[in-house]
């Protein structure tokens, strides 16, 4: 089977190159290819080959009231930011205003997501790079009460996604308009004692992970994320950077592109008025938003001494771990006041239009558009996931960091590019679908 | 004590979820390590082994000539081989493909196709190698894939049920929304294993897991025809996350061609 490093010898001309085959602890399939001359980095590449799947075409033709259902299976970690993003382009379209009660449902559901896939990364897949594993397995051996946290607060997450959505990977209940049912109160109201014990539980974990030991490393970042003037970001407001450009989500398209580059066959995500990458996720938000962190994640933020903006890559897991605060504090307030709201989906009458909309993926903006017919069949769709947002910053962050790492040996060295782009939580299965990837001729 | 059970995991064309359910079982997920050595598993551990593996369990679909060359090695690997979900044991979604212009499926989404390499089609893993169990569901039940992995340890055949989705909304006492609301469902040739969950949230059930066992597709596209609905809308129920299997691709392309001749049809009167 593959191997995880692949060392060629030494060439003439000191040329080395280094392959990750396989990235591990990384949600879908990607590799890593650098290559350094006479002690220059002249090539980083982070190389997909998780196959295409084809989702904006296959969307054409199908009922607009599929679309939830279908972009949930492009990502098993967060297909209720696929969920989310895709009601709302939809709902734009249709001119539907769902209910503040509604809203706050919604709200809840992303609560969850965020819970579950920021768990999932923080405590399975990124904390064995901190402690020193291979993987979360290794780690229970030894560190049991780290994992036993982690398992516990994830269940958490994914009870609350199951209650209200059906179930936690593909949930059923995600409808254009609103719910396909509303839950009842008894469905609901017994996850306020999960609730108080997890937000316990975040905190103390988010105390010992700010313990733990950063690289030093800050990069030069134009963060960007959805602002709204209330709330923490979820599901709407305006995409900001952090120049200052404040635009509305159906301007998306013209402030950022992906543009094919000379020395690559890949398709970068940047700033059309910049031309540089751009970054989005938790540090992007909590660059943003700090201020609008739930109160006991604020103070929680100030307590452990989180620097903003923060420009450290490897800090980001102490952004995630906030947001996995926060998200249990907001949840539970929704939780604690819940009522049956008196309709659970509004009616719309699909007509010839189209819409768009950007929400909060765990990941970071999550960008869909779709254009539907009289009869509300879709007749195009595209769709921007944050991995594929990221990539081109990812790769600007590899040639950063691997001058400094020359002197070690390959293994060392592509563990250690490995572990900065684990930061970023990609999600490969997420962004190959309609990035533009460089799959390369042989 | 007997040596553990080496255990891999691989992805082809999928969204993750399938193998993310083996990370969700929580507590069972430490008493599981225990009896199996998780060997290869690209999403949860940098300790990668090469075979041979006692168990492979293996989510998504065939799309790539690469992808159909690897899973070959990996059958050649492995003592059992189990396919985790709809897209290794029917294609998947992207099998929608199957009944596309691929070209054209290649330029709506690349500028550049000529960068992609990909098949025209998505075909489910047995249609390449022996498959020894299959794990329906998108995604899979994980108590069913705990009931499968325990199973599998003490040596036993799994067994799942193949009954259909009807018969658990029976048993959870949930209104039929085909009966009572006239909405199309796949529930009554669909596989349960969700706990019938789509109708208890009000709605039709999409067919997750794929034909039940003596699936009756053409009884249930005669019905839904008596009762006035299109050809279009069982076609498209029929081809969604189960497209590729035999019994749901079999009246799909029933009713295409049925409808094309009536459609022709009705033109020569004209």
């Amino acid at each position: 089977m593959k191997k995880p490093h692949e060392n060629k010898p030494h060439e003439e001309h000191e040329k080395r190159s280094i392959r990750v085959e396989a990235m591990t602890r990384v949600e879908g399939e990607g590799g890593l290819e650098i290559e350094v001359r006479e002690g220059r980095l002249e090539k980083v590449h982070l190389r997909i080959f998780e196959p295409p799947r084809f989702f904006e075409a296959l969307l054409r033709g199908r009922p607009l009231e599929e679309v939830p259902d279908i972009t949930a299976r492009i990502c098993g970690i967060c297909p209720v930011a696929y969920q989310m993003s895709a009601v709302h382009a939809l709902e734009k379209a249709l001119g539907v205003t769902v209910p503040p009660e509604l809203r706050r449902l919604r709200r809840l559901l992303y609560c969850g997501e965020w819970i579950e896939s920021h768990v999932l990364h923080v405590h399975m897949l990124h904390l064995p790079d901190f402690l020193g594993f291979d993987g979360v397995l290794e780690m229970a051996k030894v560190r049991p009460e780290w994992v036993q946290r982690g398992l516990r607060l994830r269940k958490i997450g994914n009870e609350l996604l199951e209650r209200l959505g059906g179930r936690a990977i593909h949930p059923i209940n995600v409808a254009v308009g609103g719910f396909y049912r509303a839950p009842r109160s008894d469905e609901l109201v017994p996850l306020v004692a999960d609730f108080e014990e997890g937000l316990q539980l975040a905190i103390e974990s988010t105390r010992q992970i700010a313990q733990l030991d950063f690289p030093s490393f800050n990069q030069p970042y134009d963060w960007v994320a959805l602002v709204h003037p209330e709330e923490y970001p979820f599901n709407e407001g305006r995409i900001e950077t952090s120049d200052q450009l404040a635009i509305d989500p159906t301007e998306f398209e013209h402030h950022f592109a992906e543009i094919q580059v000379p020395h690559s066959t890949a398709l970068h995500a940047i700033r059309t008025a910049t031309g540089k990458p751009y970054l989005v996720g938790p540090l992007a938000r909590i660059n943003h938003a700090r201020h609008l962190l739930r109160p006991t994640a604020r103070r929680l933020a100030d307590e452990i001494g989180l620097e903003t903006p923060c420009t450290n890559p490897y800090r980001t897991i102490l952004a995630r771990s906030l947001e996995v605060v926060h998200a249990i504090e907001e949840g539970l307030e929704i939780l604690k006041t819940y009522q049956p709201p008196r309709t659970s989906r509004i009616a719309y009458t699909p007509h010839e239009s189209h819409g768009c909309a950007a929400t909060e993926a765990p990941r970071g903006l999550l960008y869909h558009r779709y254009a539907l017919d009289d009869v509300g069949k879709i007749t195009a769709a595209s769709i921007i996931p944050p991995t594929s947002q990221n990539q081109a910053q990812i790769e600007a962050d590899l040639k950063a960091l691997i001058p400094s790492l020359l002197g070690l040996p390959d293994e060392q060295l592509a563990t250690r590019c490995e572990q900065l782009v684990r930061c970023y939580d990609p999600c490969i299965s997420c962004s190959t679908h309609f990035l533009r990837v460089h799959i390369r001729h042989q | 004590m007997p040596a553990k059970l080496r255990l891999g995991v691989f992805k082809f064309a999928s969204c993750d979820g399938c193998q993310l359910s083996l990370l969700s079982l929580e507590d069972d997920l430490l008493q599981l390590a225990e009896k199996i050595e998780v060997v290869y598993f690209l999403e949860a551990t940098s300790r990668i082994e090469s075979g041979p593996y006692d168990l492979a369990l293996v989510e998504g679909s065939i799309t790539t000539a690469a992808d159909a060359e690897r899973i070959l090695q990996v059958r050649r690997d492995s003592r059992l081989l189990m396919t985790i979900g709809a897209c290794a044991t029917a294609g998947g979604i992207q099998s929608l493909r199957n009944w596309a212009h691929h070209e054209d499926y290649l330029r709506a989404v690349y500028a550049r196709p000529d960068y992609i390499q990909s098949l025209a089609t998505s075909t489910p893993i047995a249609a390449h190698v022996r498959v020894d169990f299959e794990l329906r569901g998108c995604p899979v039940n994980r108590w069913q894939l705990l009931e499968v992995l325990s199973s599998l340890l003490r040596g036993h055949r799994p067994q799942t049920p193949t009954h259909s989705v009807c018969l658990e909304c029976k048993r959870r006492g949930t209104v039929c929304v085909m009966v009572a609301a006239g909405t199309p469902c796949l529930g009554p040739i669909t596989q349960a294993g969700c706990g019938a969950l789509c109708p208890a949230y009000d709605r039709a059930c999409y067919g997750c897991f794929g034909p039940c066992g003596q699936t009756n597709a053409r009884g249930w596209s005669d019905y839904l025809s008596s009762q006035g609905t299109p050809p279009l809308v069982m076609i498209q129920a029929l081809r969604s996350f189960s497209a590729d299997a035999a019994e749901f691709r079999s009246e799909g392309d029933r009713l295409e061609t049925l409808s094309k001749d009536t459609a022709r049809e009705e033109a020569t009167r004209e």
